[in-house]
């Protein structure tokens, strides 16, 4: 059973169709790429998957079990994580309450608890700290030590990237949907972060979708590439297959002068 | 507000008459505060005007009346954190808890246990207090402000306006609209004690005490819990907080639950201070603790408790330390036009607010 099956996923804003029918599966322990042309509908995909949007038709289902129409927050907590183009971390907030709060989903002190700061909800605290700790370790030295207590918007623009990778990481999922990862980043940050993605499923265990447009990324990380175009798969295969696919060039490139149909 | 402050940073514009205007308001106000402290000082020296004493309780008491403001500040400041909207209805929250505070005095007055004991009395109505207040702000929310989420700020500001009225008017309609006076509190309240060298009233003491520590109590809440880490993350970027798990309706409601429980403990402050509650109690001191949450930058917590105290000294110092010096009688009669001056000139002298404004991620945007 795949973890994740999309059937005809539709969504449209106004007149533009975002997604016109999209199928696609991801199976356990899997990285799949997501890729195409700007305005394609990868990160209207990401976004209706994790409950942002509401799908206007076709079916999302989660290890069996429909999740389409649930509130983001139900989504998450059934274990589905992602982070976004364009960085949205707390900014205000220090590196380590930014793991620490992606993890309410996972506890359950409520409000008169915290008011009353039980030895339960005390205890609860601790652990998140540890694991938010934990958390960043993943990412070397880059965000630990005096780095904890620092606020987001303090960060550099990779560490903000790394930072917003560990925060998905904290919500305990089982997929992590990755948008644009080494978007910005240099050559150097890109080739770190390409093995992290590898290791986020190889020692962490997760399934990554990973949408990107770096294809040396793509080739390195991805077990299996799908691309979307005009809100359509026009291809899914291996890196090779797909890259060498004629449709696939025509939706990057254009169709060569004259090759008119 | 953000917009035109971000313009004047990005297009260097040439000063128009509108700049020297406002430069001709600066240099005013600064000559006239100048002017009338001059005056003061003068007066004081020539042995007329108050004493030192008279001038020492005139900050003791700006310091209490100002931690009552500054608790209902930040009702306002927190929904302003989380929703971007001034809820105009959060003084008669605060109303809402000084009144039914009051049935409580009252049937424990006539019960004669208000006499023998006092400090429990206070107690059970401080707890009746905070309990309404914080069950009308969540009330509201629900009712009022919860069915126009996602429309434009405007909308639900002008519907608190319109819950103001509401509340305003339901008091009137069911308890009257005469004031109604707690009853007495012991003569001892009315002794003075000696603290760093200030003979303060027990009254005023307990006030600036009860204050301070509800003050201490909601940062520790908001910078320390879980709960409080939800409403800052909510408040910071809702459909991220989502996105994490957290149930964004609940913590909107647990901030005005909050902030309501602190305009409760405001409104037990207001009895001890002045006794007399009615339905339009909440008007003025809604007034001025908005005031206070816009001197101290609206959505900044710190700056609502400062900005509180701060306008609770402007309020009791002001009047005689500048418009006296003008030789004006009956200075302390003026100190609404003293409260709303400073926060105008906080508004032309610095727009954000005295510790900047916080505002979210869509606001940054």
């Amino acid at each position: 059973m795949a973890m994740l099956e999309i059937r005809g996923l539709r969504k449209s804003f106004g007149g533009v169709q975002a997604l016109a029918g999209v199928d696609l599966h991801v199976d356990e322990g899997e990285i799949v790429s997501v890729i195409g042309p700007n305005g394609a509908g990868k990160t209207s995909f990401f976004n209706v998957v994790t409950g942002l949007f509401l799908p206007d038709r076709g079916d999302i289902l989660f290890e069996g079990k429909s999740i389409a129409g649930l509130e983001a927050s139900e989504i998450t907590k059934a274990g589905i994580a992602r982070t976004f183009q364009n960085v949205r971390l707390f900014p205000d907030m220090t590196v380590l309450e930014n793991v620490m709060v992606a993890q309410h989903c996972r506890t359950r002190s409520g409000i008169f608890r915290a008011i009353l700061r039980t030895p339960f909800m005390r205890r609860e605290e601790a652990e998140i700290e540890e694991r938010a700790r934990e958390i960043l370790s993943f990412f070397g030295s880059r965000l630990v030590g005096y780095r904890f207590d620092q606020p987001a918007m303090s960060l550099s623009y990779a560490n903000r990237r790394r930072l917003e990778i560990a925060r998905a990481m904290a919500t305990r999922p089982k997929l992590l949907l990755l948008d644009e990862p080494v978007a910005g980043m240099n050559p150097r940050e890109t080739a770190e972060l390409t093995g992290l993605i590898r290791k986020l499923r190889d020692e962490q265990g997760f399934t990554v979708v990973v949408i990107e447009h770096d294809m040396g990324v793509v080739r390195d990380v991805s077990d299996r590439v799908a691309v979307l175009d005009h809100g359509v798969k026009i291809a899914e295969g291996a890196y090779e297959e797909v890259s060498t696919n004629a449709e696939v060039i025509e939706a990057y490139l254009g169709r060569p002068a004259g090759a008119g149909r | 507000m953000t917009a035109s402050a971000a313009g004047a940073g990005r297009y260097k514009r040439r000063p128009g008459w509108v700049d020297a205007f406002l430069w001709i308001v600066r240099i005013g106000a600064l000559v006239v505060l100048v002017w009338g402290v001059a005056g003061t000082v003068v007066q004081g020296i020539a042995g007329e005007g108050p004493t030192g004493e008279a001038w020492r309780d005139l900050v003791v008491a700006g310091i209490a009346q100002g931690a009552m403001y500054g608790l209902i500040a930040l009702g306002y400041s927190m929904v302003y954190g989380v929703l971007g909207f001034i809820n105009f209805a959060h003084g008669e929250v605060f109303m809402a808890g000084g009144m039914v505070g009051f049935f409580v005095a009252n049937y424990l007055w006539d019960i004669r246990f208000w006499e023998t004991d006092f400090v429990l009395s206070v107690l059970l109505v401080l707890v009746t207090s905070i309990l309404t207040s914080a069950l009308v702000a969540v009330i509201v929310e629900r009712v009022a402000y919860r069915p126009l989420r996602g429309s434009p700020r405007l909308i639900p500001l002008i519907t608190s306006i319109g819950i103001s009225f509401f509340l305003q008017y339901t008091f009137a309609g069911l308890f009257g609209v005469a004031v109604k006076n707690y009853p007495p509190p012991p003569d001892y309240m009315r002794n003075r004690i000696g603290i760093l060298g200030l003979q303060i009233e027990v009254t005023k003491l307990v006030v600036i005490v009860v204050g301070a520590a509800a003050m201490i109590g909601l940062y520790l809440f908001v910078e320390k819990t879980r709960t409080g880490r939800s409403i800052r993350a909510v408040a910071e970027d809702k459909e991220m907080a989502a996105l994490m798990g957290i149930d964004v309706d609940r913590t909107i409601v647990a901030t005005f639950a909050v902030g309501g429980a602190m305009a409760g403990i405001a409104g037990t402050l207001w009895a001890l201070l002045f006794r007399g509650v009615s339905f339009i109690t909440g008007f003025l001191p809604g007034i001025k603790a908005f005031t206070a949450a816009v001197l101290g930058g609206v959505g900044n917590l710190t700056g609502a408790m400062a900005g509180g105290v701060l306008l609770g000294l402007f309020e009791g110092v002001g009047p005689q330390l500048v418009l006296a010096g003008f030789g004006i009688p009956g200075v302390s009669q003026l100190k609404d036009v003293v409260a709303f001056t400073a926060l105008v000139l906080v508004l032309i002298f610095k727009p954000t607010g005295l510790f900047g404004e916080r505002l979210s991620a869509e606001d940054r945007a």
